[in-house]
């Protein structure tokens, strides 16, 4: 697992069209390998000359950093998953003790 | 103990019913309810009557003081004020307070969940001026007593033994705690500019009723860890379910908010409250992941869902070098 070179948080690894990024859990910066940019930036022009574009696949976008929500270096990736699961389950029990 | 605790429940009950309907009167009361039944907490009701019995170990002068802030005027409308009864013929094992029923939070509707009456509560509670002396909040010696409990049920566990504190997510926990400022592992008084407030010191969703019930309005319930302290340990829990992913934005965001709108102290107005929640918020994870895993040694079972969200966020927090940790490490 990778910590992040400027805030030493850890860093998620996300697959982006084939393209590995890390993403800091802190500071939201993004990390690519040598060539990845490259790869990003080959795979923008193949997409811009598809007609019409596909939509990107939800499923494979890394977070965006949600604006002014402040949290700490060590909290959790704030990207669903976590909370769709909590309502249906209702609440744990671990809200309800010490 | 079972035959302890079983007739602590039982005179718990016998208790509460004397005193929820005049005697001589016909009986048509159900039969008392058992609320909560530990080793520090055992409560019963009875009617409108509620009585706890409190550790053993209680600390009597200072329940007093607890139970006398309950009772203060200068706290109506933020506590749940006590029972006046005469105390109990015979002194007991453990001391029991009595109080009024009141409804709690429904644990089936999260969505009903009174997240900006409680943090209005604690806003409100944080800026009264302590109205007598009192003795600290307790949170970092819950957290400290969760983190021993942890050790202890792990070198207990006869299926762990080979592994003992091995185990990787009793290893986080550690690390987590080891790297808490001795202040928040309950080692050494607060500093200053977190001292003073005073606090609930325990605060979860199960620490909120309507009294009246069904539907008066919301108060704080549980004095046995209040006392003055560090605010922001009363904003930890939350803060610490949201680093982990367990509470949704939106209500971290709804807390925060009406807490900040009630003029509450712990944490500035706007801007960043992480600097001020980061500590209580780490003490609290880890106390919370220790007391998980105590369970599941106690129970031999894997941790849940959500246990292991607050697992895997001490090993977050454990790999954060400690120079990044606020304040001294030691």
């Amino acid at each position: 697992m990778m910590q992040c070179p400027k805030c030493h948080a850890q860093m998620n690894t996300y697959n982006r069209n084939g393209v590995q990024i890390e993403q800091c859990n802190g500071c939201r910066g993004i990390f690519l390998d040598y060539g990845e940019l490259e790869s990003l930036t080959r795979l923008e022009s193949q997409w811009a000359q598809q007609a019409p574009p596909a939509p990107p696949a939800p499923q494979q976008a890394y977070p965006p950093a949600p604006p002014a929500a402040h949290a700490p270096a060590w909290g959790a990736p704030q990207h669903g998953g976590h909370y769709g699961h909590r309502r249906q389950k209702g609440f744990g029990r671990m809200l309800f003790s010490s | 103990m079972t035959t302890t605790q079983t007739s602590v429940v039982h005179d718990l009950g016998t208790l509460a019913h004397r005193l929820s309907h005049p005697a001589r009167t016909p009986c048509v009361c159900e039969p008392p309810q058992v609320l909560a039944d530990r080793p520090d907490g055992t409560v019963v009701r009875s009617g409108a009557i509620v009585a706890k019995a409190h550790a053993a170990d209680t600390d009597r002068d200072a329940l007093a003081a607890r139970i006398a802030l309950a009772a203060d005027p200068r706290l109506a409308g933020i506590l749940l004020p006590p029972l006046t009864a005469p105390a109990p013929a015979a002194p007991t094992a453990r001391p029991v307070t009595l109080w009024p029923l009141g409804a709690p939070v429904d644990p089936t509707d999260p969505g009903a969940a009174p997240w900006a009456e409680a943090a209005d509560l604690l806003a409100r509670l944080h800026r009264t001026k302590p109205p007598f002396p009192l003795p600290p909040m307790r949170g970092p010696a819950k957290a400290a007593r969760a983190v021993a409990r942890m050790r202890a049920a792990l070198r207990d566990d006869a299926t762990t033994v080979s592994t003992g504190l091995r185990d990787p997510a009793a290893l986080s926990v550690l690390a987590g705690w080891r790297a808490l400022p001795a202040w928040a592992r309950g080692e050494a008084p607060a500093p200053a500019r977190r001292a003073g407030a005073l606090c609930h010191g325990d605060l979860h969703l199960g620490q909120l009723v309507r009294h009246p019930a069904p539907d008066g309005s919301w108060l704080l319930i549980d004095m046995d860890d209040a006392g003055v302290g560090d605010p922001a340990w009363d904003l930890g829990r939350p803060a610490a379910w949201y680093a982990a992913g367990l509470l949704a934005p939106e209500d971290w965001a709804t807390f925060l908010d009406a807490y900040r709108a009630a003029g509450g102290p712990a944490v500035p107005s706007h801007g960043d409250p992480w600097p001020a929640l980061d500590v209580p918020a780490r003490a609290l994870t880890v106390q919370t992941a220790a007391v998980a895993l105590a369970k599941c040694a106690a129970e031999q079972r894997d941790p849940d869902d959500h246990e292991q969200l607050m697992i895997e966020s001490c090993a977050r927090i454990a790999t954060l070098p400690p120079e990044l940790a606020p304040g001294p490490a030691s």
